[in-house]
Protein backbone atom coordinates (compact mmCIF):
# COMPACT_ATOMS: atom_id res chain seq x y z
CA UNK A 1 0.00 0.00 0.00
CA UNK A 2 1.38 3.52 -0.87
CA UNK A 3 0.39 5.36 2.46
CA UNK A 4 2.37 2.71 4.22
CA UNK A 5 5.59 3.66 2.33
CA UNK A 6 8.08 4.93 4.78
CA UNK A 7 8.72 8.82 3.85
CA UNK A 8 11.79 10.23 2.90
CA UNK A 9 14.00 12.35 5.63
CA UNK A 10 15.48 15.12 4.23
CA UNK A 11 17.92 18.53 5.75
CA UNK A 12 18.78 20.96 3.87
CA UNK A 13 21.79 22.94 5.51
CA UNK A 14 23.72 26.19 4.73
CA UNK A 15 27.30 27.26 5.33
CA UNK A 16 28.71 29.97 4.08
CA UNK A 17 25.93 31.44 1.55
CA UNK A 18 23.00 33.92 0.79
CA UNK A 19 20.12 32.31 1.80
CA UNK A 20 19.28 31.55 -1.66
CA UNK A 21 19.44 28.10 -2.50
CA UNK A 22 16.85 27.64 0.23
CA UNK A 23 14.93 30.47 -1.30
CA UNK A 24 15.20 28.13 -4.63
CA UNK A 25 13.66 25.18 -2.77
CA UNK A 26 10.45 27.09 -1.50
CA UNK A 27 10.36 28.62 -4.64
CA UNK A 28 8.54 25.37 -5.38
CA UNK A 29 5.39 27.13 -4.53
CA UNK A 30 2.76 24.53 -3.69
CA UNK A 31 4.15 21.58 -4.99
CA UNK A 32 5.67 22.10 -1.39
CA UNK A 33 2.56 20.11 -0.71
CA UNK A 34 4.05 17.09 -2.70
CA UNK A 35 7.55 17.75 -1.40
CA UNK A 36 6.12 17.10 2.41
CA UNK A 37 3.70 14.37 1.17
CA UNK A 38 6.79 12.43 -0.10
CA UNK A 39 9.64 13.42 2.14
CA UNK A 40 9.87 14.63 6.14
CA UNK A 41 11.97 17.89 6.89
CA UNK A 42 13.91 17.09 9.63
CA UNK A 43 16.50 19.67 9.74
CA UNK A 44 16.20 22.80 7.87
CA UNK A 45 17.67 25.95 9.56
CA UNK A 46 15.84 28.63 7.64
CA UNK A 47 12.27 26.93 8.12
CA UNK A 48 12.63 24.87 11.07
CA UNK A 49 13.65 24.84 14.51
CA UNK A 50 15.55 22.62 15.20
CA UNK A 51 19.44 22.52 16.81
CA UNK A 52 22.46 21.16 15.99
CA UNK A 53 21.87 19.26 19.14
CA UNK A 54 19.44 17.68 17.76
CA UNK A 55 20.84 16.39 14.90
CA UNK A 56 24.01 15.38 16.84
CA UNK A 57 21.85 13.27 18.67
CA UNK A 58 20.37 11.24 15.33
CA UNK A 59 21.65 7.73 14.91
CA UNK A 60 24.15 7.46 12.05
CA UNK A 61 22.79 7.89 8.56
CA UNK A 62 19.51 8.43 10.05
CA UNK A 63 18.83 11.07 7.40
CA UNK A 64 18.23 9.97 3.89
CA UNK A 65 19.09 12.95 1.56
CA UNK A 66 20.73 16.19 2.81
CA UNK A 67 21.15 18.98 0.41
CA UNK A 68 23.96 21.76 1.71
CA UNK A 69 24.47 25.02 0.56
CA UNK A 70 27.45 27.24 0.57
CA UNK A 71 31.10 26.83 0.80
CA UNK A 72 33.15 26.12 4.27
CA UNK A 73 34.02 29.44 5.60
CA UNK A 74 34.63 28.67 9.04
CA UNK A 75 35.01 25.74 11.53
CA UNK A 76 31.04 26.04 12.58
CA UNK A 77 30.43 25.01 8.63
CA UNK A 78 33.40 22.69 8.44
CA UNK A 79 31.73 20.95 11.66
CA UNK A 80 28.32 20.58 10.23
CA UNK A 81 29.54 19.47 6.70
CA UNK A 82 31.16 16.41 8.78
CA UNK A 83 28.36 15.67 11.27
CA UNK A 84 26.10 15.98 8.18
CA UNK A 85 28.29 13.51 6.18
CA UNK A 86 28.26 11.12 9.34
CA UNK A 87 23.79 11.15 9.69
CA UNK A 88 23.02 11.27 5.79
CA UNK A 89 22.81 8.42 3.43
CA UNK A 90 23.25 10.86 0.45
CA UNK A 91 24.93 14.00 0.97
CA UNK A 92 24.10 16.65 -2.23
CA UNK A 93 26.45 19.42 -2.75
CA UNK A 94 23.54 22.15 -3.32
CA UNK A 95 24.30 25.02 -5.45
CA UNK A 96 27.48 27.10 -6.66
CA UNK A 97 28.90 27.79 -3.78
CA UNK A 98 29.00 23.86 -1.94
CA UNK A 99 30.00 23.00 -5.71
CA UNK A 100 32.76 25.01 -6.80
CA UNK A 101 33.12 27.58 -3.78
CA UNK A 102 30.54 29.95 -5.25
CA UNK A 103 30.99 34.14 -4.61
CA UNK A 104 32.45 33.35 -0.99
CA UNK A 105 34.51 32.21 -2.97
CA UNK A 106 36.54 35.48 -3.98
CA UNK A 107 37.30 36.40 -0.54
CA UNK A 108 40.82 33.69 -1.99
CA UNK A 109 42.05 36.84 -3.42
CA UNK A 110 42.73 38.00 0.07
CA UNK A 111 44.05 36.23 3.51
CA UNK A 112 42.27 36.30 6.66
CA UNK A 113 44.10 39.26 8.08
CA UNK A 114 43.39 41.11 4.97
CA UNK A 115 39.35 40.83 5.58
CA UNK A 116 39.78 41.12 9.14
CA UNK A 117 41.65 44.43 8.76
CA UNK A 118 39.31 45.61 5.96
CA UNK A 119 35.77 44.85 8.02
CA UNK A 120 36.69 45.39 11.49
CA UNK A 121 39.07 48.74 11.31
CA UNK A 122 39.30 50.03 7.91
CA UNK A 123 35.71 49.93 6.46
CA UNK A 124 34.35 53.65 5.98
CA UNK A 125 31.06 52.71 7.55
CA UNK A 126 32.81 51.17 10.88
CA UNK A 127 33.68 52.94 14.09
CA UNK A 128 35.58 50.58 15.90
CA UNK A 129 37.69 52.92 18.40
CA UNK A 130 39.06 50.02 20.57
CA UNK A 131 40.44 47.91 17.34
CA UNK A 132 37.89 44.82 18.51
CA UNK A 133 38.23 42.02 16.17
CA UNK A 134 36.66 38.88 17.00
CA UNK A 135 38.39 36.39 18.86
CA UNK A 136 37.74 32.32 18.67
CA UNK A 137 37.54 32.25 22.58
CA UNK A 138 37.45 35.08 24.42
CA UNK A 139 37.11 35.11 28.93
CA UNK A 140 34.86 36.95 30.38
CA UNK A 141 33.77 36.69 34.37
CA UNK A 142 30.78 33.97 33.67
CA UNK A 143 33.19 31.78 31.40
CA UNK A 144 34.75 31.51 28.02
CA UNK A 145 32.19 33.00 25.12
CA UNK A 146 32.96 31.10 21.68
CA UNK A 147 32.82 31.95 18.24
CA UNK A 148 33.88 29.97 15.15
CA UNK A 149 37.31 30.02 13.85
CA UNK A 150 37.63 32.04 10.50
CA UNK A 151 39.22 29.93 8.28
CA UNK A 152 42.31 32.12 5.39
CA UNK A 153 40.87 29.53 2.84
CA UNK A 154 37.15 29.58 2.02
CA UNK A 155 36.78 25.16 0.42
CA UNK A 156 33.77 23.71 -1.50
CA UNK A 157 32.48 20.85 0.39
CA UNK A 158 34.14 18.47 -1.28
CA UNK A 159 37.55 19.63 -0.36
CA UNK A 160 36.00 18.46 3.25
CA UNK A 161 33.96 15.73 2.80
CA UNK A 162 32.96 12.96 0.45
CA UNK A 163 30.07 14.22 -1.47
CA UNK A 164 27.66 11.95 -3.19
CA UNK A 165 26.32 14.20 -5.90
CA UNK A 166 26.84 17.86 -7.05
CA UNK A 167 23.86 20.06 -7.67
CA UNK A 168 25.14 23.37 -9.62
CA UNK A 169 23.62 26.58 -10.14
CA UNK A 170 23.28 30.29 -8.05
CA UNK A 171 20.82 29.18 -6.99
CA UNK A 172 20.09 25.94 -9.04
CA UNK A 173 16.83 25.76 -11.09
CA UNK A 174 14.01 25.01 -8.52
CA UNK A 175 12.54 22.80 -12.05
CA UNK A 176 15.67 21.14 -11.68
CA UNK A 177 15.43 20.56 -7.94
CA UNK A 178 12.17 18.96 -8.21
CA UNK A 179 12.98 16.27 -11.12
CA UNK A 180 16.17 15.35 -8.84
CA UNK A 181 14.22 15.31 -5.55
CA UNK A 182 10.91 13.13 -7.80
CA UNK A 183 13.49 11.02 -9.08
CA UNK A 184 14.92 10.17 -5.60
CA UNK A 185 11.21 9.80 -3.76
CA UNK A 186 9.91 7.41 -7.21
CA UNK A 187 13.29 5.42 -6.45
CA UNK A 188 14.90 5.54 -9.87
CA UNK A 189 18.26 4.06 -10.26
CA UNK A 190 20.54 7.00 -9.64
CA UNK A 191 23.57 8.07 -11.38
CA UNK A 192 27.27 6.99 -10.14
CA UNK A 193 28.50 8.72 -7.29
CA UNK A 194 30.21 11.95 -7.98
CA UNK A 195 28.12 12.63 -10.52
CA UNK A 196 26.59 16.97 -11.15
CA UNK A 197 22.74 16.06 -11.43
CA UNK A 198 20.04 18.44 -12.42
CA UNK A 199 22.32 20.06 -15.12
CA UNK A 200 23.63 18.56 -18.50
CA UNK A 201 26.87 17.24 -20.09
CA UNK A 202 27.61 20.09 -22.46
CA UNK A 203 27.89 23.49 -22.51
CA UNK A 204 25.36 26.89 -22.68
CA UNK A 205 26.75 27.45 -25.98
CA UNK A 206 25.66 24.09 -27.33
CA UNK A 207 22.31 24.75 -27.35
CA UNK A 208 22.00 28.33 -26.73
CA UNK A 209 18.56 30.41 -27.79
CA UNK A 210 20.65 33.22 -29.48
CA UNK A 211 21.47 33.21 -33.28
CA UNK A 212 25.07 31.94 -33.46
CA UNK A 213 27.58 32.43 -37.24
CA UNK A 214 30.63 31.63 -37.73
CA UNK A 215 31.77 35.20 -37.71
CA UNK A 216 33.63 35.23 -33.87
CA UNK A 217 36.40 37.74 -34.90
CA UNK A 218 36.41 40.60 -32.14
CA UNK A 219 38.24 43.98 -32.11
CA UNK A 220 37.22 45.22 -29.16
CA UNK A 221 35.36 44.31 -26.17
CA UNK A 222 32.58 45.84 -24.08
CA UNK A 223 31.01 45.87 -20.86
CA UNK A 224 27.17 44.80 -21.50
CA UNK A 225 25.98 48.65 -20.39
CA UNK A 226 28.05 49.84 -23.62
CA UNK A 227 26.29 48.36 -26.81
CA UNK A 228 23.07 48.16 -27.69
CA UNK A 229 22.21 44.60 -27.82
CA UNK A 230 20.19 43.47 -30.73
CA UNK A 231 18.34 40.76 -28.64
CA UNK A 232 19.46 37.84 -30.78
CA UNK A 233 23.07 37.32 -31.68
CA UNK A 234 25.41 35.39 -29.58
CA UNK A 235 26.89 38.15 -26.95
CA UNK A 236 30.33 36.87 -28.00
CA UNK A 237 29.88 38.21 -31.35
CA UNK A 238 28.61 41.53 -30.35
CA UNK A 239 31.46 41.59 -28.30
CA UNK A 240 30.07 41.09 -24.52
CA UNK A 241 31.89 38.39 -22.65
CA UNK A 242 30.00 35.50 -22.16
CA UNK A 243 30.80 32.52 -20.08
CA UNK A 244 28.56 30.37 -22.32
CA UNK A 245 31.67 29.00 -24.15
CA UNK A 246 32.90 27.18 -20.64
CA UNK A 247 29.66 26.70 -18.26
CA UNK A 248 27.67 23.41 -17.89
CA UNK A 249 24.07 23.83 -19.70
CA UNK A 250 21.10 23.31 -17.28
CA UNK A 251 19.68 26.34 -15.83
CA UNK A 252 17.03 27.19 -19.22
CA UNK A 253 19.27 30.15 -19.95
CA UNK A 254 18.21 31.98 -17.51
CA UNK A 255 20.50 34.76 -18.00
CA UNK A 256 20.25 34.94 -21.42
CA UNK A 257 16.96 35.29 -21.87
CA UNK A 258 16.87 38.16 -19.66
CA UNK A 259 19.34 39.94 -22.27
CA UNK A 260 22.28 39.47 -19.88
CA UNK A 261 25.39 37.64 -20.75
CA UNK A 262 26.54 34.20 -18.52
CA UNK A 263 27.93 34.94 -15.80
CA UNK A 264 29.13 30.94 -15.27
CA UNK A 265 27.47 29.54 -11.76
CA UNK A 266 26.15 26.13 -13.38
CA UNK A 267 30.48 25.87 -13.46
CA UNK A 268 32.14 23.42 -15.88
CA UNK A 269 30.54 20.98 -18.56
CA UNK A 270 31.76 17.47 -17.76
CA UNK A 271 35.62 16.66 -18.48
CA UNK A 272 36.80 20.33 -17.69
CA UNK A 273 39.09 20.61 -14.48
CA UNK A 274 39.27 24.64 -14.74
CA UNK A 275 36.29 26.19 -16.58
CA UNK A 276 38.52 29.67 -16.48
CA UNK A 277 41.16 28.27 -18.11
CA UNK A 278 38.41 27.18 -20.79
CA UNK A 279 37.13 30.42 -20.87
CA UNK A 280 40.84 32.38 -21.68
CA UNK A 281 41.65 29.71 -24.18
CA UNK A 282 37.84 30.31 -26.26
CA UNK A 283 38.74 33.97 -25.66
CA UNK A 284 41.66 34.70 -26.72
CA UNK A 285 40.92 32.23 -29.90
CA UNK A 286 38.19 34.72 -31.37
CA UNK A 287 40.39 38.32 -31.29
CA UNK A 288 41.16 39.76 -33.87
CA UNK A 289 44.23 40.72 -34.29
CA UNK A 290 47.35 39.23 -34.65
CA UNK A 291 50.59 42.11 -33.46
CA UNK A 292 51.19 41.74 -29.76
CA UNK A 293 50.20 45.36 -29.19
CA UNK A 294 47.12 45.24 -30.32
CA UNK A 295 45.97 42.24 -28.39
CA UNK A 296 46.99 43.85 -25.51
CA UNK A 297 45.24 46.71 -26.31
CA UNK A 298 41.65 44.62 -27.22
CA UNK A 299 43.02 42.49 -23.75
CA UNK A 300 42.93 45.79 -21.65
CA UNK A 301 38.77 45.67 -21.99
CA UNK A 302 39.28 42.83 -19.61
CA UNK A 303 39.77 44.46 -16.63
CA UNK A 304 39.54 41.42 -14.07
CA UNK A 305 40.10 38.13 -15.78
CA UNK A 306 41.04 36.14 -12.63
CA UNK A 307 37.27 37.42 -10.73
CA UNK A 308 35.35 37.22 -14.11
CA UNK A 309 36.58 34.17 -15.31
CA UNK A 310 36.54 32.16 -11.84
CA UNK A 311 33.30 34.47 -10.75
CA UNK A 312 32.10 30.93 -8.89
CA UNK A 313 35.13 28.60 -9.51
CA UNK A 314 38.08 30.08 -7.83
CA UNK A 315 38.38 27.55 -4.67
CA UNK A 316 38.71 24.46 -6.93
CA UNK A 317 39.98 25.66 -9.71
CA UNK A 318 43.61 24.65 -10.59
CA UNK A 319 45.10 27.92 -8.37
CA UNK A 320 42.99 27.95 -6.15
CA UNK A 321 43.95 30.79 -4.10
CA UNK A 322 45.99 34.27 -4.54
CA UNK A 323 49.63 33.24 -3.29
CA UNK A 324 51.18 34.22 -0.45
CA UNK B 1 71.36 22.46 -1.63
CA UNK B 2 71.54 25.30 -4.27
CA UNK B 3 68.18 25.97 -6.17
CA UNK B 4 67.58 24.71 -9.28
CA UNK B 5 64.72 25.05 -11.07
CA UNK B 6 62.47 22.77 -12.40
CA UNK B 7 61.08 24.32 -16.05
CA UNK B 8 58.41 22.79 -18.30
CA UNK B 9 58.78 23.66 -22.18
CA UNK B 10 55.94 22.99 -24.29
CA UNK B 11 57.26 22.59 -27.48
CA UNK B 12 55.43 22.43 -31.08
CA UNK B 13 56.07 19.60 -33.49
CA UNK B 14 57.23 21.61 -36.42
CA UNK B 15 59.36 24.02 -35.40
CA UNK B 16 60.14 24.86 -32.05
CA UNK B 17 60.76 21.37 -31.00
CA UNK B 18 63.05 20.40 -34.13
CA UNK B 19 64.99 23.51 -33.05
CA UNK B 20 65.63 22.02 -29.83
CA UNK B 21 66.03 18.96 -31.26
CA UNK B 22 68.97 20.45 -33.87
CA UNK B 23 70.48 22.07 -30.18
CA UNK B 24 70.51 18.36 -29.65
CA UNK B 25 72.46 16.63 -32.95
CA UNK B 26 74.56 19.51 -33.45
CA UNK B 27 75.83 18.41 -29.62
CA UNK B 28 75.35 22.17 -28.00
CA UNK B 29 74.79 22.10 -24.34
CA UNK B 30 72.41 23.76 -22.32
CA UNK B 31 70.91 23.50 -18.85
CA UNK B 32 68.75 20.29 -17.75
CA UNK B 33 66.10 21.89 -16.23
CA UNK B 34 63.99 22.36 -19.01
CA UNK B 35 62.42 19.62 -19.68
CA UNK B 36 60.64 19.44 -23.07
CA UNK B 37 56.93 18.19 -23.83
CA UNK B 38 55.86 17.81 -27.62
CA UNK B 39 52.73 19.34 -28.86
CA UNK B 40 51.64 19.25 -32.29
CA UNK B 41 51.11 23.40 -32.52
CA UNK B 42 51.93 26.09 -29.78
CA UNK B 43 47.71 26.47 -30.76
CA UNK B 44 47.11 22.90 -28.74
CA UNK B 45 48.81 24.65 -25.55
CA UNK B 46 45.80 25.48 -23.35
CA UNK B 47 45.73 27.63 -20.18
CA UNK B 48 45.58 24.62 -18.39
CA UNK B 49 48.43 22.73 -19.07
CA UNK B 50 50.24 26.09 -18.42
CA UNK B 51 48.58 25.95 -14.73
CA UNK B 52 48.66 22.46 -14.11
CA UNK B 53 52.34 22.59 -14.85
CA UNK B 54 52.67 25.05 -11.99
CA UNK B 55 50.89 23.91 -9.83
CA UNK B 56 52.77 20.33 -10.28
CA UNK B 57 55.80 22.23 -9.33
CA UNK B 58 57.19 23.80 -12.40
CA UNK B 59 58.62 27.21 -11.34
CA UNK B 60 58.85 28.48 -14.69
CA UNK B 61 57.47 27.38 -17.50
CA UNK B 62 58.26 27.55 -21.03
CA UNK B 63 56.14 28.08 -24.47
CA UNK B 64 58.08 28.01 -27.75
CA UNK B 65 56.02 27.88 -31.38
CA UNK B 66 56.92 28.76 -34.88
CA UNK B 67 57.51 32.51 -35.95
CA UNK B 68 54.56 35.00 -36.83
CA UNK B 69 53.66 33.64 -40.57
CA UNK B 70 55.20 30.05 -40.11
CA UNK B 71 52.64 28.30 -38.28
CA UNK B 72 52.11 24.59 -39.99
CA UNK B 73 48.64 24.79 -39.09
CA UNK B 74 48.41 28.67 -40.62
CA UNK B 75 47.51 30.51 -37.49
CA UNK B 76 47.78 28.22 -34.19
CA UNK B 77 51.01 30.57 -33.04
CA UNK B 78 48.29 33.62 -32.60
CA UNK B 79 45.57 31.98 -31.12
CA UNK B 80 49.17 30.79 -28.83
CA UNK B 81 50.22 34.35 -28.41
CA UNK B 82 46.89 35.87 -27.58
CA UNK B 83 46.57 33.21 -24.75
CA UNK B 84 50.29 33.36 -23.63
CA UNK B 85 49.09 37.44 -23.43
CA UNK B 86 45.73 36.95 -21.30
CA UNK B 87 47.06 34.20 -19.21
CA UNK B 88 50.10 36.72 -17.93
CA UNK B 89 47.10 38.97 -16.51
CA UNK B 90 45.83 36.29 -14.97
CA UNK B 91 48.77 34.66 -13.48
CA UNK B 92 50.16 37.97 -12.16
CA UNK B 93 46.61 38.36 -10.53
CA UNK B 94 47.07 35.20 -8.43
CA UNK B 95 50.69 36.39 -7.37
CA UNK B 96 52.83 34.54 -10.13
CA UNK B 97 55.43 36.69 -11.15
CA UNK B 98 54.88 37.30 -14.97
CA UNK B 99 59.05 36.34 -15.77
CA UNK B 100 57.76 32.73 -14.45
CA UNK B 101 55.96 31.98 -17.93
CA UNK B 102 57.90 32.95 -21.18
CA UNK B 103 56.71 32.73 -24.92
CA UNK B 104 59.73 32.56 -27.47
CA UNK B 105 59.68 31.63 -31.25
CA UNK B 106 61.93 29.10 -32.42
CA UNK B 107 62.07 27.90 -35.84
CA UNK B 108 63.61 24.71 -37.05
CA UNK B 109 66.69 26.16 -37.74
CA UNK B 110 67.18 28.03 -34.33
CA UNK B 111 69.11 25.07 -32.28
CA UNK B 112 71.32 27.45 -31.42
CA UNK B 113 68.52 29.65 -29.84
CA UNK B 114 66.68 27.23 -28.60
CA UNK B 115 70.12 26.36 -26.27
CA UNK B 116 70.41 30.07 -25.37
CA UNK B 117 66.86 30.44 -24.45
CA UNK B 118 66.88 27.44 -22.21
CA UNK B 119 70.18 28.41 -20.13
CA UNK B 120 68.92 32.57 -20.03
CA UNK B 121 65.48 31.18 -18.62
CA UNK B 122 66.80 28.92 -16.35
CA UNK B 123 69.00 31.82 -15.44
CA UNK B 124 66.08 33.93 -14.64
CA UNK B 125 64.23 31.51 -12.79
CA UNK B 126 67.15 30.41 -10.33
CA UNK B 127 67.43 34.22 -9.70
CA UNK B 128 63.66 34.67 -9.02
CA UNK B 129 63.76 31.56 -6.63
CA UNK B 130 61.29 28.31 -6.15
CA UNK B 131 57.75 29.20 -7.08
CA UNK B 132 55.20 29.59 -3.63
CA UNK B 133 52.50 28.15 -5.51
CA UNK B 134 53.16 24.80 -3.96
CA UNK B 135 53.14 25.59 -0.48
CA UNK B 136 49.93 27.68 -1.35
CA UNK B 137 47.77 24.93 -2.61
CA UNK B 138 48.67 22.29 -0.28
CA UNK B 139 44.78 21.70 0.71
Amino acid sequence: MEGSKPKLKLAIYWAAACGGCCVSVLDVHEKLFDVIAAADLVFWPIALDIKYKDVEEMPDQHIDVTLFNGAIRNSENEYMSKLLRKKSKILVAYGSCSHLGGIPGLANFSTKEEIFRRVYLESESVSNSGNVIPLPEFEVPEGTLNLPEFFNDIRSLAQIVDVDYFIPGCPPQTERFLEVFTAIVSGAELPPKGSVIGAETKTQCDECIRKKTENKRIKKFYRPWEINDDGISCFMEQGVLCMGPATRAGCGYRCIKGNAPCRGCYGPPAGVMDPGAKMMSAIASIIDEKEPEEISRVLEDVVDPAGFFYRFSLPSSIIRRKLQ
Amino acid sequence: MEFSPKIVAFLCNWCSYTGADLAGTSRMEYKSNVRAVRVMCSGRIEPTFVLRAFKNGADGVLVCGCHPGDCHYQEGNYRCLRRFLLLQKYIQQMGIESERLKLEWISASEGKQFAELANSFTETITELGPCKIKETMKV
